[in-house]
């Protein structure tokens, strides 16, 4: 199903929840919504449910207008970041829940239930209490109970907030793996960027409830249109300097104090002429060399398979570089630092916007 | 050879410590009990002891001056046989039930239910009205409720009816007293259900709602199958407090009928001890066999709540505890 936000917005008095957006998700699509606490993310993701009325726009499934669409008749499944298991109510009972109120008959109640429970491999659970689960398992309860009823729209909101590390890790990939095999439009809420970049389609940007940015990970990733999304989307975030770009023997060079650096004509030839511009570079660009631009080790960070160093060059330009363990690198060492200006990004320093991906 | 020794000698220390881990925890245990354990004997056990010893005895202010007499179960028999036992014990029924289904825990979950649907400070003003009559003294409480029901020209609701020109104005109290007796006790009663069981609902997760919202549940749906089976403790509480709380209760129908009108129209359990041990019309207070009716109304409590306990699978609500003990 296709599903289409336009000028959604939800305010309570003057505080905004969201603010007028636009976006289209296509058939089949896992759009994320990532943003920091607070964005309005939930926000939107109710008003999709039909949960919030919104104080403006209009959301469509396929053509049809759903403003005025009871939560009910939406056919939507959404999972929890508090799971929101009904806690009286066995396993069984939370899956087939929705089926019951659909009033399915016994018999084909009791069939998909334990089929999607099979599918999430908590078949052999059934006549437990949430309580009497681990997180991962009630996770997997809450994920049935959305899917049992083979929705047209799927809602996650911050769904794997509250596993530890390695379970995130694999709940991560079974949910694509399972959203992908069955084909439901989805959308994820979560504020890690990492999940948003690994699992969706397309990333929605949000930021105190506007929408700054929608596109795919690659898309976010190498062409940010603005200061906060290179900032946001990359972990550990891209670096920033003030540079300038000036023109000399027909290369470009982007300089300040004894930084000094080539970057390709494409790029730096939008950023020449700006005076003062912001020069953004992400740490697995930049790499510790022979020769390059001085700088002195100002924190080390093991990463176990990388070491994340804190670079400064001089009293206000600090990067962070990953580099190899091997090195054996430590505070307080001289070091010069390579630039790979293939991936250079350049902003405008009054509008944050990018020169080059306007 | 030797290494078994050593392990038999192991074994007997492990044995040792967790004797002594046990008495340690069995002392616990009953430190913390003890304040409460402490309560209910001095004001539930001994209380009901002297209660039965005295309900044993012909005590009364006709022979006050003589010494106690021991008489047995005579004051029982006398109990039974009074001719208006069935009527009274009738009573008592129907008002504890009619005023707690009806108000006490009936109508405090619809209030409770309504006002934590609408604005949340329009709903706390609600509550704060609806607890006023709580907080105001019975006898003036009781006052108003007469002077509602009064005949011409004194009475508000045949003020009221005169106004719509409804000719029939009687002394309403005496008309249906029955329905003023419950309504009287209920409309005090409901606020207390009401503010346990709004704390309760927004105690439960609002994902839960939206959750049910999202599967498809109806708000009566919502109310049948997600907010009242999370009320059942809070549901268990008020009517077992509500019931024994009732079931001793006079004060009300003592100043609003006293028992009437006619002969034992609304007199209920509690009345009859109260009036038999400590109001008579010549002054003659037969405290033995008014302990006798106390008595028993503290045996029908007792045998309530155990009732009560078993419906509602009480040892279901009780929680393996959260911290071990170490
Ligand atoms: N029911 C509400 N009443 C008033 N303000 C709200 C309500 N729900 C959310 N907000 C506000 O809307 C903004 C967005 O909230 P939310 O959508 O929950 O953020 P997110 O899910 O991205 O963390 C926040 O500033 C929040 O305080
Ligand atoms: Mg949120």
């Amino acid at each position: 199903m296709k599903v289409e936000l336009e000028n959604l917005t939800k305010r309570w008095g003057d505080v905004f929840g969201a603010d007028s957006i636009d976006l289209e998700i296509t058939d089949g699509e896992l759009v994320a919504f990532l943003g920091p606490s607070g964005c309005g993310k939930t926000t939107t993701l109710l008003m999709v449910a039909g949960i919030y009325k919104p104080t403006e726009g209009v959301i469509r499934f396929d053509e049809r207008v759903v403003n005025h669409v009871a939560p009910k008749d939406r056919n939507v499944g959404m999972v929890f970041q508090s799971y929101a298991l009904y806690p009286h109510m066995t396993v069984f009972r939370n899956i087939s829940y929705p089926l019951k109120l659909k009033k399915v008959p016994q018999e084909e109640m009791q069939r998909r239930t334990q089929q999607v429970a099979d599918m999430m491999g908590i078949g052999h659970l059934m006549d437990r209490k949430p309580a009497q689960l681990s997180g991962g398992q009630q996770q997997r309860v809450a994920l049935g109970r959305a899917l049992v009823k083979e929705p047209d729209l799927l809602l996650f909101d911050e769904p794997l907030s509250n596993l530890d590390a390695r379970l995130r890790l694999s709940m991560r990939g079974e949910i694509k793996r399972l959203q992908l095999e069955l084909g439901i439009t989805s959308i994820y809420v979560t504020h890690d960027q990492v999940e948003a970049m690994t699992m969706a389609d397309r990333i929605a940007v949000m930021r105190e409830g506007k929408l700054l940015a929608y596109g795919s990970p690659e898309e976010l990733y190498d062409r940010p249109r603005t200061l906060f999304i290179g900032g946001f989307v990359g972990n550990p975030p891209m670096n920033f300097v003030d540079v300038e770009v000036v023109q000399e023997n027909g290369a470009y060079h982007a300089r300040r104090g004894g930084f000094d650096v080539v970057v390709p004509p494409e790029r730096g030839g939008q950023a020449a002429g700006h005076g003062t511009v912001i020069f953004g570079i992400r740490p697995e660009d930049v790499a510790i060399a022979d020769d390059g631009v001085p700088g002195e080790i100002y924190v080390v960070e093991p990463l176990g398979r990388d070491d994340l160093i804190d670079v400064r060059m001089d009293e206000e330009a600090r990067v962070h570089v990953l580099a190899d363990p091997a090195l054996g690198l430590r505070i307080g060492d001289n070091v010069k630092l390579r630039f790979n200006t293939d991936e250079a990004q350049f902003f405008d320093p009054e509008t944050e916007q990018s020169l080059l991906w306007a | 050879m030797a290494e078994t020794v050593v392990g038999a000698e192991a074994g007997v220390a492990r044995a040792q410590t967790s004797r002594w881990a046990q008495i340690k925890a069995t002392v616990g245990a009953w430190s913390f009990m003890s304040p409460a354990i402490f309560l209910v004997l001095v004001f539930f056990f001994i209380p009901a002891i002297l209660l039965f010893v005295l309900s044993m005895t012909d005590l009364a202010s006709s022979n006050f001056s003589d010494p106690w007499t021991y008489i047995g179960l005579e004051n029982y028999r006398r109990l039974f046989s009074d001719r208006f036992f069935p009527k009274i014990l009738r009573n008592t029924f129907k008002y504890v039930f009619l005023t707690l289904g009806f108000f006490n825990v009936g109508l405090a979950l619809v209030l409770a239910l309504l006002t934590s649907h609408i604005n949340r400070r329009a709903s706390f003003l609600f509550r704060l009205l609806w607890l006023l009559p709580r907080i105001t003294p019975s006898v003036v409480y009781i006052v108003m409720w007469r002077r509602f029901v009064q005949t011409p020209p004194y009475g508000i609701i045949n003020w009221f009816l005169s106004m719509f020109g409804v000719e029939r104005q009687p002394y309403w109290l005496t008309e249906m007293p029955w329905l003023f007796v419950v309504l009287v006790n209920g409309f005090v009663g409901a606020s207390f259900g009401m503010i346990i069981f709004t704390s309760a609902i927004e105690a439960i997760p609002k994902d839960l709602f939206t959750a049910a919202k999202v599967d498809g549940a109806s708000s009566w749906q919502i109310i049948r199958d997600i907010t009242l089976p999370l009320l059942r403790w809070p549901l268990l509480f008020v009517t077992t407090y509500q019931t024994l709380s009732l079931l001793v209760s006079f004060e009300y129908i003592l100043l609003l009928t006293q028992g009437g009108p006619g002969l034992y129209t609304t007199e209920v359990w509690a009345l009859t001890a109260y009036k038999r041990a400590l109001k008579t019309y010549f002054g003659s207070h037969a405290w033995g066999y008014g302990a006798a009716w106390g008595f028993i109304l503290v045996i029908i409590g007792v045998v309530m709540s155990v009732v009560y306990l078993r419906v509602f699978r009480f040892d279901e609500l009780v929680q393996e505890p959260k911290i071990d003990v170490l």
